[in-house]
This record gives structure tokens, C-alpha cells and sequence, in this order.
């Protein structure tokens, strides 16, 4: 049995070691809104935070994970930068099919933790992991410059 | 903001046509053309009690809950909120008050009317149902006024209706619409309700915030893929790498020890692994030792579908209009020629595609997000052996469609799977089946030759050579050899051309299925035309913008926006070196927009997309950020296409297999990009895939303005620009 902590909640899950996070979140603990694009760390769809880092979860071993605890969308509302941007998302209207989003406010809410006030490069640096094929980066770059404001 | 009065279409005509054509070629399938807008009580739950429910779209019931049913699929085009936005404008429901629910399949009652099939596509949700929803609402509207004008005992010409209420002025009285539906039910829905006046909308024409959004953000919305029935199990596929190919040999003896591994399950032409995740399912097939049995197309390069292509171009076409002499203009003045040659590309939706299927017996439930819920339908019961009364589809949001899901290859080989299985399976593909297995945009060539003489053009001609996508789609709608997707905008081009002949060759590739992909027809022949106008000015030492504007003369509310874009781009203005800026136009799917791309290309020959400015005439907007939002996002579709998009062909199978090779722009690559809309009073254009049109020729044009090189075929060559390679 694997012990993990997932959105403030302690998991015991029963897979193997080398397993990555995204379908133990998925298929295993039903927290579906942690989305597959790629399965190779290209598209960041699967993104969520460790410890409030952004990690690309479709690549990460679920038993390398230890103690360390796990945030995911259903989780990140609870987290000041993770209301901010989920509320400036949708004050900008940035979502269309909606698809990679989750992944989207994952990464752009880690970045807000670490650097508060992020500039075009910041962003840039944070956000390019972070495919979206509806095309809505604008968006989502005026929308963590809002968030950031509130934060 | 520019005002632009009534006009004459200029390509009309032919969008008359396509759409007659479209109309006989689903009654030639053998549906019954939409009827079902003012047939009474024909929503899903009419029978159910205390439910006043005027036709397919709308149900109220006691409590005043008011539901508004999706004709069409929310695939992140804004499109529940705008038919919301219609529908409740017209029955004055108060809109943040609306449920929504998806339409389950039925073409009778829910049918896209262009098609006679419930589909979603060619960007015309809105042009399609924007008057059958406004009567449908305004009937129901009409009924409730009876409805209180027979209670209050009034004449009905004294009720107003607000807020979802019927109001009496003159008595002060107000009743909401959960108190006149038991009598509103008993009255017959008009035949011909009274629409709005356009200046009297209070919802159409505001950017209202999308009613799909909220879940989006959450981790709450339940796409297709993320759907659990109690029991189920993940499965994964393999199909033969080599097109056309089939399974030969499995040997599944490195597999039973693996933990999680259940079933594996062999068809055709692909192999399925099932089980307790999709980890399990993904290891469970990699470690399946498969032959495959190639087939005829195990020795198909790139180079062979060009070779084809380019030998079918040289044969006359079926003409799909022919206007004046275009011989005999095309030997007065200067003559120019040119081709255009487009790629294979691949759709690759953020939503990998997944269908989860339960077959038992007597029954066989579907959860899927597709554009075509109703054929969805057909292929599960036709695989199933099963009447269609007992093929349950639910109809999820699309996490991305792009013409992707307008086919059922996926839900096909789900229900295949699932015949075999216990319980019900989700069967997600890996993005490397998704690109490798794809139906793919065709690869196109357009020959374009021209005559230019006193800044007009004497004569045109343009043969366009591709994948005939309708002969297999809607096959009734192929008629006379003419594949009506491949010729839009170019048989009803915008220009002013007195003497023109345009021409199509159908030719199908080699191995290589061929589908929609969005922007469709317009895609190619807006580059190529465009690309190809931009040449002949050049030709005629004259300003590109000036040269079209010349040539607009039976298109003022294109020639509007050309004037708008070019004003806000500050088109002429002085650019450093090797910076330019590229203009196209294009009236595809009934829109009017003009784009001005501005990039800088470096030494090395990469590009910069600094700024892109589009100004659009699209009729009256239901939502105007909406539209907006559908315009940067198709650009970037677009721009990815021309920047980077290729698939190409290596001994029968694609050589490209997920993001790394298959790139997408990215956020730090993105330009600013403005939308300026222009008021008008048209009826509404579509909207979606216009932005994927407009990017490629408006760069392509940028980039000549920066380096004087034409590039003739996409996607862009670095090698070209940075002269390391002759054009």
C-alpha cells in the first residue's frame, strides 16, 4: 500500500510504485478534474503541485512521492493564489473547451506562490510547459496579471 | 466603429447553393428534414406532468425552473451560452435563472438544419438555428401571454413579459411563468410568432459570461473522458502503424503476470488492452508482442502523395464556376502563375479521444463527447446488432473538436471493444494513436493563374486539386464531381473578376483517411488566394492593400473591414528590418475579415509573430466576447498550422507521434492579437474556424514583406527564409 496525502486528505492506495500520479488521482481516487493530454510531459494537461511546486503528474512515479502532499484542482481553491486565479479565469473569461485549464490554473497558481507579481518573462518561463490547443494564452496571461493584483 | 448597411452577397449564390444541395442530400439519406421546432409538447420529458414544454428547446416547469435544451455540443465555442442567450431573449426568461441540458440524440428534433443530422460544425450553430430558436422561444412566449391574458381576463396586446414574468401594466398585476403553464399547456404554439425587434434585445449583442465556465475551473466538469460508471474498466488500443493494416499475430505471454492487466481483446485491424487503470492498460500493451500484417501501403512515403497530387493537377477539373472568358482575359496583359501546396495536418483536440461503452444483451449505454450524436447512436447500434431505442448515447462536453469529432471511428472501435467486455470499459487512446491514427486534413494544391492589366484583373483561374471530404461524409452531397467543402471561397472568392473559372480535381491520397479539420475548404483557398493576390501586386508594383481594396468593389462590407484593419494595424507605417506586415481578407462561412499579421524573421530564418489584428464583420453578434474569444483562439489554430503544423509519410505510417514532433505554438510564441468588431445588422455569420483561415495567408504575406521570399507551402521553411535553401 502506498500512503499519499491528497488535497489534505491521507490515501491509502494499493498500485505499483512506478505507476505515474495521473492515473492513480484518475482511475483510482476518482479526482478526474487532473486531465491525461500527452503521457510524456509535453503538454502539461496533468499538472498539479507537490509540496506547492507544479509538477507534471502523467511522468511522476507515485512511489517516489513519500510524504510530501499532493494538490490537485479539486484541491487549489483552498490555496489564496489557487482562489485568485480560478477567480480571475473566469473574470477575464479565459476558458474555452476548457480542457487544459485545469493544468493551466496549476501552473499559473505556483507561479503566483513563488513570484507574486510575475512579469511577461515569469510567465513565459511558468506557462509555456502548458499547451492550449483553443489558443487562449492571451488570456491567460492577462488573467495571472489580474490575479496577481488580488493576490 | 464602422456601420455597414444592407448589401448584396456577392457569393450568395453559391452559398445558396451549397446549402440547397446540403438540404437534398439529407432528405437523399433518407432523414425527414427538421420539423420539429413548433411541433407541440415534443420535449423529451412532455409527458411528465406540470411541465409546459411548447417544443424541443424549452421546459418549464411549477417551480419555474426553466430548461433550455442544447441542439448543439459545447466543444469550447461559447456555444450554450449563445443558444441560451437566443432562447431566452426571446421567451424573456430571466437568463441567470436558465438550466441547460445537452439534446439526446434524434435528427428530427434536434438536426443542425443546414444538414438534417445533428451536427456541429462548419461554424454554423448560429447562422443554422438563430430563427428556429427565436420562434421556438417567441412562440412559447406568445403561448404564456394567452396563457395570463386568459386568467387576468385581458387582452394579451397589454401584457409585457420580463424577468420570467407576465407583467399587466395597467392592473399592476404579475404572474410568473410557473403560475401560467397548466394553461399555457392546453393552447396551441403559433405558427408564426411575432420576433423581437432587434433595438428591444436585452440579452443578444452583451458579452454575458459563458454559463460552462464555472465547472471548468474547478476540476468539476465531467467530460467524456472523465466519466465512471460503477465497474469500469480503462482500455487502450493499438492500431496497425501501417494504414490499411491489419492484426496478425498477438502473443500476450509477457503480459499475465502484470498487475492491474485483464483482458486483452484483438479485432481487425487493432488490438485493445483492458484494465483496472489505464496504467495497467498502457503496460498491459506495450508488453503485448504484436506482428502486424502491413499490407499494400507498407511502402508509402510523402513523396508519393506529392508525385500523385501534382500528376492529378495537370488534368482538367469539373468546373465549379465559370464566369466571362477566362481564356481570353488570362491573354490580356501581364500573365502570372503560381501553386500552393498545403500539408497533411492532424487535429490533436487537448481531450484525447475516449469513448466509454457498456453493452449488455438487451442494451447498450454510451458515454461520449462527439459532433455527430446522433450517427454515434447508429454505429453502436449497428455494431450491436441493437434497435436504436435501446442505445443510450450521454453527450458530454468537448474537451476539443476541430473536425475530430465529427467522425465515429472512435465510438466504432469502443463498442467493439466493449462487445467483448464484462461491465462497461472507457477506452481512452494514447496521444500517440491520436496522431498516428488520426483522419487527417488533406493534403491540397492549388494552381492560381492570372492576367493583370490596368490594376484590374482580366482573368483567373484557379484549379484546386484534394481529397474529396464530402463524397465520403454526406455522400449524396457530392454531386457532378464538385466537392462543395474544397471549392468554398474560392468558386465565390471575394474579387471583382469579370472573367473567372475555377476548377476541382478530386484526388485522394494514397493510404491517408482525410477528414474536416477546422476552417475546412476556406483554409486552403484563402491561403492560396491570398498568398497568390499578395503576388500579384507585387507584380503590379502596387500597396496590397490598396491593390484588393480596388477589387472589393461588389464587397463594401469586406472592403469595410480591409479599411478597419489596415487603420488599426497602422498599415504603411514605417518597420524596422527584416520586420513586415501581410494582409488577407475572406468572406468564409458567411463572415467578413480582414487580418493584418506583423513578423520579424532572424538570420537563422525563425520567425517572430509580433501582432496580428483582425477586424470583423460577422452580422449581428449574439455574444460579442464570445466572438472575439473565437477569433484569437482560431488565429493561434492557425498560426500553429503555418508555423509548425506537418504531418508526413514513412513507409505506410506517420512519422510524427505526440507534442514533441507535432508542435504547437505556445504561450512565450504568442502575439498580441486585436479583434475589432464592426456593428451590423446582418444576419449572423459564423465564426469559429474563421481565425484558422485568416493566420496563414495574413503571415505568409508578413513574412514576403520582411524578406522578399514567397513561400509557396506550408509549413513555413526556416531553411528558405534564412536563405540556406532556394525557394
Amino acid at each position: 500500500m502506498t500512503n499519499l496525502k491528497v488535497n489534505g486528505v491521507s490515501k491509502a492506495v494499493d498500485v505499483p510504485a512506478d505507476m505515474p500520479l495521473l492515473w492513480v488521482l484518475r482511475d483510482v481516487l476518482g479526482l478526474t478534474g487532473t486531465k491525461f493530454g500527452c503521457g510524456i510531459a509535453q503538454c502539461g494537461a496533468c499538472t498539479v503541485h507537490v509540496d506547492g511546486d507544479a509538477v507534471r503528474s502523467c511522468v511522476l512515479p507515485v512511489g517516489s512521492i513519500g510524504e510530501r502532499e499532493i494538490t490537485t484542482i479539486e484541491g487549489v481553491g483552498t490555496t489564496p493564489a489557487g482562489a485568485s486565479v480560478q477567480k480571475a479565469w473566469l473574470d477575464v473569461e479565459v476558458v474555452q473547451c476548457g480542457y487544459c485549464q485545469s493544468g493551466q490554473i496549476m501552473s499559473a497558481s505556483a507561479l503566483l506562490r513563488t513570484t507574486p507579481h510575475p512579469d511577461d518573462a515569469d510567465i513565459d518561463a511558468a506557462m509555456a510547459g502548458n499547451i492550449c490547443r483553443c489558443g487562449t494564452y492571451a488570456r491567460i496571461r492577462e488573467a495571472i496579471k489580474k490575479a496577481a493584483q488580488a493576490v | 466603429m464602422t456601420n455597414v448597411g444592407v448589401e448584396r452577397l456577392n457569393p450568395g449564390v453559391e452559398r445558396m447553393v451549397t446549402r440547397r444541395v446540403f438540404l437534398e442530400a439529407s432528405v437523399g439519406l433518407g432523414g425527414a428534414l427538421l420539423v420539429g421546432f413548433h411541433a407541440p409538447s415534443a420535449g423529451a420529458a412532455a409527458g411528465e406532468t406540470g411541465v409546459f414544454a411548447p417544443n424541443a428547446f424549452i421546459r418549464i416547469d411549477r417551480k419555474g425552473k426553466i430548461t433550455l435544451i442544447m441542439p448543439q455540443v459545447e466543444m469550447g465555442q461559447g456555444v450554450y451560452t449563445a443558444v441560451a442567450m437566443i432562447l431566452a431573449e426571446e421567451l424573456d426568461a430571466a437568463f441567470d435563472q436558465v438550466v441547460l441540458e445537452a439534446a439526446p440524440p434524434n435528427d428530427k428534433l434536434y438536426g443542425n438544419p443546414t444538414f438534417g443530422l445533428q451536427v456541429t460544425g462548419n461554424s454554423n450553430s448560429i447562422r443554422a438555428f438563430w430563427m428556429p430558436l427565436r420562434k421556438a422561444a417567441a412562440g412559447a412566449r406568445a403561448m404564456l401571454v394567452e396563457a395570463a391574458s386568459q386568467i387576468w381576463k385581458v387582452d394579451p396586446a397589454g401584457i409585457r413579459t420580463d424577468g420570467s414574468m407576465a407583467i399587466h401594466d395597467a392592473s399592476g398585476r404579475r404572474l410568473a411563468y410557473a403560475g401560467l403553464i397548466d394553461r399555457a399547456r392546453g393552447l396551441m404554439a403559433p405558427q408564426n410568432p411575432i420576433l423581437k425587434d432587434p433595438k428591444d434585445f436585452k440579452l443578444i449583442g452583451k458579452p454575458l459570461k459563458r454559463l460552462d465556465t464555472p465547472d471548468k475551473v474547478n476540476g468539476k466538469v465531467v467530460y467524456g473522458i472523465d466519466v465512471m460508471p460503477p465497474g469500469v474498466k480503462f482500455a487502450t488500443i493499438a492500431a496497425c502503424p501501417v494504414f490499411g493494416g491489419k492484426v496478425g499475430h498477438v502473443d500476450d505471454g509477457k503480459v499475465k503476470n502484470l498487475p492491474g492487466v485483464r483482458q486483452v481483446v484483438v479485432l481487425d485491424d487493432f488490438v485493445a488492452m483492458v484494465g483496472d487503470h489505464m496504467w495497467a492498460a498502457k503496460q498491459g500493451l506495450a508488453a503485448l508482442d504484436i506482428t502486424w500484417s502491413e499490407g499494400s501501403n507498407a511502402a508509402i512515403s510523402s513523396a508519393d502523395v506529392w508525385k500523385q497530387i501534382r500528376a492529378a493537377s495537370e488534368q482538367e477539373g469539373a468546373v465549379a464556376k465559370n464566369v466571362g472568358d477566362a481564356a481570353k482575359g488570362l491573354s490580356e496583359g501581364v500573365l502570372h502563375e503560381a501553386v500552393y501546396e498545403l500539408p497533411f495536418l492532424a487535429h490533436a483536440p487537448m481531450e484525447p479521444l475516449n469513448c466509454t461503452v457498456h453493452v449488455t444483451p438487451t442494451s447498450c449505454e454510451v458515454w461520449v463527447g462527439i459532433q455527430v450524436l446522433s450517427r454515434a447512436q447508429a454505429v453502436a447500434a449497428k455494431i450491436t446488432g441493437l434497435p436504436l431505442d435501446k442505445v443510450t448515447v450521454h453527450n458530454h462536453l468537448i474537451g476539443g473538436g476541430f473536425g475530430r469529432r465529427l467522425e465515429v471511428d472512435f465510438v466504432e472501435k469502443a463498442v467493439l471493444i466493449a462487445k467483448q467486455v464484462d461491465g462497461p470499459v472507457k477506452v481512452v487512446w494514447t496521444r500517440e494513436e491520436d496522431i498516428q491514427h488520426d483522419i487527417y486534413r488533406p493534403v491540397y494544391l492549388d494552381r492560381l493563374s492570372a492576367s493583370v492589366s490596368n490594376g484590374r484583373i482580366a482573368g483567373w483561374k484557379h484549379r484546386i486539386t484534394g481529397s474529396a471530404i464530402i463524397a465520403r461524409w454526406l455522400p449524396p452531397a457530392f454531386q457532378k464531381g464538385i466537392d462543395i467543402d474544397a471549392i468554398d471561397s474560392a468558386a465565390d472568392m471575394p474579387y471583382d473578376i469579370a472573367n473567372l473559372r475555377v476548377e476541382y480535381v478530386r484526388d485522394e491520397p494514397p493510404a491517408v483517411p482525410t477528414g474536416f479539420w477546422r476552417g475546412v475548404g476556406p483554409n486552403n483557398n484563402v491561403f492560396a488566394i491570398e498568398s497568390f493576390m499578395d503576388e500579384l501586386a507585387k507584380k503590379s508594383n502596387r500597396d496590397p492593400v490598396a491593390f484588393r481594396r480596388d477589387l472589393l468593389g461588389t464587397a463594401p462590407r469586406l472592403k469595410a473591414a480591409l479599411d478597419l484593419a489596415a487603420e488599426k494595424a497602422g498599415w504603411g507605417s514605417p518597420l524596422p528590418a527584416r520586420t513586415g506586415r501581410g494582409v488577407a481578407v475572406q468572406t468564409a462561412f458567411g463572415s467578413f475579415i480582414a487580418t493584418v499579421a506583423q513578423a520579424e524573421v532572424d538570420e537563422h530564418g525563425e520567425v517572430r509573430v509580433q501582432r496580428i489584428v483582425s477586424a470583423v464583420d460577422t452580422g449581428i453578434v449574439v455574444n460579442p466576447d464570445t466572438v472575439i474569444a473565437q477569433l484569437q483562439g482560431g488565429l493561434v489554430y492557425g498560426l500553429t498550422a503555418a508555423l509548425y503544423g506537418n504531418i508526413s509519410i514513412a513507409k505506410g505510417r506517420v512519422e510524427q507521434s505526440n507534442f514533441h514532433n507535432y508542435r504547437m505554438l505556445r504561450i512565450n510564441e504568442m502575439p498580441q492579437i486585436e479583434v475589432h468588431l464592426i456593428k451590423s445588422g446582418e444576419a449572423p455569420g459564423g465564426i469559429g474556424e474563421t481565425g484558422t483561415t485568416a493566420a496563414p495567408p495574413a503571415l505568409g504575406n508578413a513574412l514576403f514583406a520582411a524578406t522578399g521570399i514567397r513561400l509557396r507551402r506550408l509549413p513555413i521553411d526556416r531553411d528558405v527564409l534564412s536563405g540556406r535553401k532556394p525557394a
